[in-house]
């Protein structure tokens, strides 16, 4: 029984790792990508590491897998967020389809602030 | 029977990964596709770990999270173009 939920648990991170990596190379920006790619994969990798925690038995694996499941939840979108801005800043542009851009407004903004309070 | 699949699956994706590797136009795409792959990486050494019923690769995958994580944010910190202590 629960080798069969371990089985499903496993082929759904399976689907989640594979649909990610394929918008990972067919999507035309870096922000596109970005968003694609680090949600599917880090919530496929989540469910696939539960799934193998389910697939192995209450053993120290499946501790570790739960520990390494937890992590990878916490620390990929911190990861994600930060090449985003660090793309951003270094001055990568945005695809020509796309609507908008909040963060460069953002940006001049507290360039216009910061200018302000060093001239007075 | 999943588990060698999901290796196989797991192979192709990180294929996958290095082509937007070599490719990628700039350095924030390399920096991306290195940080899934090794998202990728730890899910394919837990697989491995189950499928050979040996307790300590799994040690691996924690060890290969923390560095990656570690890594990437270098990387990411490296292109904004400030101190690390900033």
């Amino acid at each position: 029984m629960s080798e069969t939920i371990g089985a499903i648990l496993i082929s759904i991170g399976l689907a989640f790792d594979f649909v990610g990596t394929v918008g990972l190379v067919r999507f035309p920006d870096l922000y596109n990508r970005l968003q694609a790619a680090t949600k599917c994969v880090t919530l496929g990798t989540a469910t696939l590491l539960v799934g193998a925690a389910v697939y192995n038995g209450l053993s120290a694996l499946a501790v570790k897998a739960l520990l390494c499941a937890a992590f990878i939840l916490l620390t990929s979108p911190v990861a994600a967020h930060a090449i985003a801005r660090g793309a951003h800043i270094s001055g990568v542009r945005l695809w020509p389809g796309s609507t908008g851009d909040a963060y460069l407004h953002q940006r001049e903004e507290q360039e216009l602030d910061h200018a302000k309070t060093e001239t007075t | 029977m999943i588990i060698h699949i999901g290796l196989w699956v797991l192979l192709l994706a990180s294929f996958l990964c290095l082509y937007r590797i070599s490719v990628g136009p700039t350095a924030p795409d390399r920096t991306v596709a290195i940080d899934i792959l090794g998202t990728l990486i730890v899910g394919f050494v837990c697989l491995y770990a189950v499928s050979r019923r040996q307790d300590f690769y799994i040690n691996i995958a924690l060890a290969w999270a923390l560095l990656s994580f570690i890594g990437t944010v270098a990387l990411a910190k490296y292109l904004e173009g400030r101190k690390f202590h900033e």
